[in-house]
């Protein structure tokens, strides 16, 4: 934990400009990656994970629009590069697979080109020995008979086969970090675990660290050393994932955590998290964007949040914590 | 691939029957005598009655119909009245003007609406995004013999930059070596530099006319398509794995982009076809539309039908190589078949 | 009824193009309605000295070679032009729309044979079949209404038929069913009504291209006679005098043709963006 961390992001702050109005998608958002960590981004649809991992990545809508905040990666600002330099970048150094491998690969072009592609690009291999090392990618993802499989369309594959194409052409060029958007989502379980294993093992081999976006959070605690809950733009607390399990400290982990289905939890017992996220449009947003659901909520809620230290790496952004 | 061409052609055969079971019926729906509609307007009542018999106008419906496809089959159109020369003689030579206007014309709304359409959607919202919305808009609103009319005052008779608006070469040339039809081909092959030279500004106002009204479906499909495959998960992933822009719109978007503009081309041929009609009447191109056109104006019905024949015949197919062509391209539908 | 007046006011002020159409439209309308009580002159009336003068005071449009008045005639011939285009997109919609919605309600054969007549209409390139359709019925006006709404018929058959399909297992259309209302009942009084604001679009986009289909068929010709003031018959005359240099016997009908469809276009897409937002292009 003393070392230089691999990803660090400081105080990101995201708006959309919709016709509705001005959307506040992130507010001063913060965490960090080390090396070869695995780090899981939880929380409900719409609390600004996969917008976090696009910021990082640069590659937001026309319609977002970074407002604060840094993203220190390999010694420099990712924020303040180039949209030429950043391009260097993607792919090479970080890499990003998303939900649904199935619409994330271009329809009309064989697969191995597409991983043929990336190496080209980013000084991998030239024109001429691009499709062998696209077949060696293919090997290690392993996909059978790669030879073949190299020369077929992604409608020719099943869901699974295309994410780890997917995953492929992610790590073709052997990334430093890697964010993995709901990988799993959209594949069968049993897929699911394939993967899932296969992104775990391919990261332990290179000491890659990786991102791993996702609404699960059993599946984040099984698979990840550290755990940073989102909610509704904020990150509210962050933690290694035993602790987390263990003792949740921010009301609203608490119960992602006790509306998670797991060993603790029989299904019957499930919670359900009253009221939705908050219209982030509106101009009187509380300062913390829980207090309008939360059991919890006290006085000092009115006061901008803190970022208290509960714990070896265990922040939490509440007033009055469990 | 031989599969994919014959499941096609299996698909062209009712089109096909269609046009030649509606053809058949305009002439026996002309109201009154078809006899006498047939033989022209000054004709005897015995020169009718001949026609009758020569037509097999005295036969039943079913067996005029089994006589119509016959005479079809063998190629035969009937004559016109006004020249007495077979109508499908006529059409075969009049059709490579008209290809090679329609071509031409094409060719130039292609080459326009296109990039056009790309770079409206690269650059949404800009200036060229602005200037594609007018002349998508603009373009189809303009009558295309209007337009014609328009260049020929301005760039003929004002400025005098344009021969005048009367057919395909100046009468003091004297046309290419006949190898394609094409002017413009035969007079490059032929190594006959005034002569294709004279051929293209004869050649230039009519394609354009044309090419303007057709440009608007052609850019409006491009520019949707391509913001619609710019917004797509794989278009995110290619930008995301660092590819160069250059190889994100082109390599990866503007192919992706370009089938569904593959498929409007038929309705741009629908366009394209009748207002060679229009466009050869303001020019006085000597095609199948003026031929029709002033058939019309006798009344002399036969080339009239063969025309409506043809042109469905030529749309119809001009439809099946657009289909495989498509499949071609796309890889989706040419390993389903 | 509120939401939707609400939201045409939003579209209206967002979008001063539309604003501008409807402004047009009305001009059109004025012009239909009252161009023959409002034209300075007879616009059938020749005058052999005043034959061919460019645009003056007298004549803002100029005479044409029988020495008519332009002015007169473009504004009259309004009537006649909005008139057939409107009527062809009626009779079009009346057609479409029944034989669309029954084919998609039942299913079967009838949506075989609405398919395939539609699909062999489709396989002429349209001007050119609306051309054999004047020639075989005859040279009358009757007969270019009778041509436009044919071509134009499978348009409005194939977006009923789509509509209908998606409406025919509706709860509502199942609850009229069930409370004892015939086929033929459900289908007229229950599905026609909800697929009404589409079918309101596609005329309006359909109103245009038929202005421009009626008028290209009296330019070679079909349908309207001389001395009739009619916009393409008009820029058909001027044509023989464009290589002389009397420019404004076509340029003032064919710009009053060009505005006009021009006008149909953008309301067209205006009221698709009313309407029905999603298809917004």
């Amino acid at each position: 934990m003393t070392a230089v961390p691999t990803l660090a992001v400081d105080d990101l702050s995201v708006e959309f400009r919709t016709r509705s109005g001005v959307v506040k998608v992130l507010e001063h958002v913060g965490f960090r990656v080390d090396r070869g960590e695995k780090v899981a981004l939880v929380g409900e649809s719409g609390s600004g994970k996969s917008v976090t991992a696009f910021a990082v990545m640069g590659i937001l809508d026309a319609a977002g629009r970074v407002t604060s905040g840094r993203v220190m990666f390999g010694g420099s600002d990712l924020l303040a590069l180039s949209e030429h330099d950043l391009a260097e970048q993607r792919g090479r150094e970080l890499s990003m697979i998303f939900q649904n491998p199935r619409t994330a690969l271009n329809p009309i072009r064989r697969v191995g080109r597409q991983i043929a592609d990336v190496l080209v690009r980013h000084g991998g291999a030239t024109r001429n020995d691009a499709p062998r090392a696209a077949i060696e990618m293919l090997k290690k993802v392993r996909i059978p008979d790669p030879e073949r499989r190299a020369e077929a369309y992604p409608f020719e594959l099943s869901g699974g086969m295309c994410q780890r194409i997917m995953i492929a052409i992610a790590l073709a060029c052997r990334p430093a970090l890697l964010i993995a958007d709901e990988p799993t989502t959209g594949l069968d379980v049993t897929t699911q675990a394939v993967i899932m294993d296969l992104i775990g093992e391919l990261a332990a081999e290179s000491g890659m660290a990786t991102i791993f976006i996702t609404h699960d959070l059993a599946l984040a605690a099984e698979y990840c050393d550290r755990i940073v809950v989102m909610h509704a733009g904020h990150v509210v607390e962050a933690a290694p994932a035993r602790d987390l399990f263990s003792h949740p400290r921010h009301p609203y982990a608490a119960k992602l955590l006790a509306a998670t289905p797991g060993e603790t939890v029989a299904l019957e017992h499930l919670a359900s998290i009253p009221g939705g996220l908050p219209d982030l449009r509106r101009a009187d947003l509380p300062p913390c964007r829980y207090a309008e659901r939360c059991e919890r909520r006290t006085d000092a809620c009115a006061q901008p949040l803190p970022q208290r230290t509960v714990g070896d790496g265990h922040v939490v952004a509440c007033w009055s914590p469990l | 691939m031989l599969t994919m061409l014959l499941s096609r052609l299996a698909t062209a055969i009712p089109s096909i029957v269609g046009v030649v079971v509606v053809t058949f019926m305009l002439t026996r729906l002309l109201p009154g005598d078809p006899a006498a509609y047939f033989a022209g307007l000054a004709a005897s009542p015995q020169a009718i009655a001949e026609v009758r018999t020569k037509l097999g106008l005295d036969k039943s419906l079913p067996e005029q119909f089994v006589a119509y496809v016959g005479d079809l089959l063998q190629g035969n159109l009937g004559n016109s009245l006004s020249t007495g020369q077979p109508v499908t003689f006529e059409i075969a030579t009049r059709l490579p003007a008209s290809a090679e206007l329609t071509l031409v014309a094409l060719l130039l709304a292609v080459a326009i609406a296109i990039p056009l359409g790309v770079l409206a959607a690269v650059k949404q919202g800009t200036w060229i995004d602005h200037l594609c919305r007018i002349v998508t808009t603009v373009g189809v609103s303009l009558p295309v013999f209007f337009t014609g009319l328009l260049f020929a005052y301005v760039f003929y008779y004002l400025l005098q930059w344009a021969p005048a608006p009367t057919g395909r070469l100046d009468i003091f040339l004297s046309p290419p070596t006949h190898i394609t039809g094409f002017y413009l081909i035969d007079s490059a092959l032929t190594g006959n530099a005034e002569t294709f030279w004279a051929a293209l500004r004869q050649l230039a106002l009519p394609a354009i006319s044309m090419a303007i009204f057709s440009l608007a479906p052609l850019a409006r499909m491009t520019r949707g398509s391509m913001l619609a495959v710019l917004g797509s998960d794989f278009v995110r992933t290619a930008r995301a794995s660092g590819l160069a822009p250059r190889t994100v719109v082109f390599t990866y978007a503007f192919r992706n982009a370009v089938l569904p503009v593959i498929t409007v081309l038929g309705m741009v041929f629908s366009f394209l076809l009748g207002a060679n009609v229009l466009v050869e009447t303001v020019f006085a191109w000597p095609g199948i539309g003026l031929y029709a056109v002033n058939a019309l104006i006798t009344s002399d019905y036969a080339p009239v039908q063969g025309f409506v024949l043809t042109m469905a015949v030529l749309y119809v197919t001009l439809n099946l190589a657009i289909d495989f062509v498509y499949g071609l391209v796309d890889p989706r539908v040419r390993l389903d078949s | 009824m509120l939401p939707l007046l609400r939201h045409a006011r939003y579209v209206l002020s967002g979008n001063l193009v539309t604003g501008l159409a409807f402004g047009l439209f009305a001009l059109f309308l004025f012009a239909a309605i009252l161009g023959p009580a409002l034209a300075p002159y007879n616009p059938l009336q020749s005058n052999a000295a005043m034959a061919l003068k460019p645009p003056s005071a007298a004549h803002w449009f100029g005479t044409d070679q029988l020495g008519r008045d332009i002015f007169s005639r473009v504004l009259v011939a309004t009537r006649l032009d909005l008139t057939i285009a409107f009527a062809s997109v009626v009779l079009a919609f009346f057609l479409g729309a029944l034989s669309g919605v029954a084919a998609g309600y039942f299913g079967g054969w009838t949506d075989r044979v609405v398919g395939r007549l539609a699909d062999t209409i489709m396989a002429f390139p349209l001007f050119v079949l609306a051309m054999g359709i004047v020639a075989a019925l005859g040279n009358e006006v009757i007969n270019i209404v009778i041509a436009t709404a044919i071509i134009n018929f499978p348009l409005y058959a194939r977006v009923a038929r789509a509509e209908a399909n998606v409406r025919r297992d509706a709860g509502f259309v199942e609850a009229a069913r069930l409370s004892g209302n015939g086929e033929g009942r459900v289908l007229l009084g229950h599905i026609l009504p909800n697929i009404m604001p589409i079918m309101m679009v596609q005329m309006s986009l359909t109103m245009g291209y038929a202005i421009l289909n009626a008028a290209g068929l009296s330019f070679i010709g079909l349908g309207v006679r001389p001395p009739a003031a009619e916009w393409g018959i008009m820029v058909a005359e001027g044509a023989n005098f464009i290589q002389s240099g009397e420019w404004w016997i076509a340029l003032f009908p064919g710009l009053a043709l060009m505005l006009a469809v021009f006008c149909f276009n953008l309301l067209g897409d205006g009221l698709r963006d009313i309407i029905d937002p999603r298809m917004r292009t």
